[in-house]
């Protein structure tokens, strides 16, 4: 199971802060979660193949597409960071 | 060092009194404070929120911290950064570094900024009288915090 969280403005393209998702066999890297997202067409084609590139972080540490994920990982999307 | 993610505003001389205080090593303060800025199209900014990642946004601030204390000769550091709604003109973030001499203090202020910018989990959303949108990341934020990995 990942715990999945979405923040800022594609939170509210998906209309999703947090969700749950079981693992599945080939979801093992940050790029299959991704097409598993992408898989669910709608506004999730559209916010993980958008014009902005999104970021990742696993279990709070910035991430990259390739990064293996494993049960249990907090995984995070969110678009370029804004600050300070 | 001290870090913090806060609602409240904070006293840049407090902060600078805490980090100096009962230290004679010091030649160097510096200090930048960030405000916020109408940067609206329409001019007419009512609120800036910022919304951040509980958890991750002060590891985030952790680990700039360390790396800026590595690369400089820094005796110490805060950063303080808000969350929330904020009004224009309010403090929205503040770095100290202090040092025995300036030049350290000013490039690791320097450094802390730009990549706080890119790397920390933060995201502004302004209002307007014509509503709500979400603030664009800049292009020469990213490169400016590129630059000092060369």
């Amino acid at each position: 199971m990942f715990d999945v969280l979405y923040f800022a403005s594609l939170r509210e393209q998906l209309s999703t802060e947090k969700e749950q998702i079981e693992q599945v066999q080939d979801v093992s890297t940050v790029a299959s979660l991704k097409a598993l997202l992408i898989a669910r067409g709608g506004v999730w084609k559209e916010a993980f193949e958008g014009s902005i590139p999104l970021l990742v972080s696993i279990n709070q540490q910035m991430a990259t597409d390739d990064a293996a994920i494993q049960d249990g990982d907090e995984i995070a999307f969110f678009p370029p960071v804004t600050g300070g | 060092m001290y870090i913090s993610v806060q609602p409240e505003d904070f006293d840049i001389a407090d902060v600078m009194n805490q980090l100096c205080a009962k230290r004679k090593d010091i030649g160097a303060v510096v200090t930048f404070s960030g405000l916020v800025r109408d940067q609206s199209s329409t001019q007419n900014l009512i609120t800036l929120e910022l919304e951040h990642y509980p958890g991750m946004t002060e590891k985030a601030l952790e680990s700039i911290a360390q790396k800026a204390m590595q690369k400089w000769d820094i005796q110490d550091l805060a950063i303080i950064h808000r969350v929330g709604k904020l009004k224009p003109a309010e403090n929205i973030v503040l770095v100290i570094t202090i040092s025995a001499h300036r030049k350290d203090a000013f490039d690791a202020c320097s450094f802390l900024m730009d990549y706080l910018k890119t790397q920390a989990p933060f995201w502004k959303k302004e209002t307007t009288v014509d509503g709500e949108s979400w603030v664009a990341s800049r292009k020469s934020d990213e490169l400016a915090a590129k630059s000092w990995d060369e």
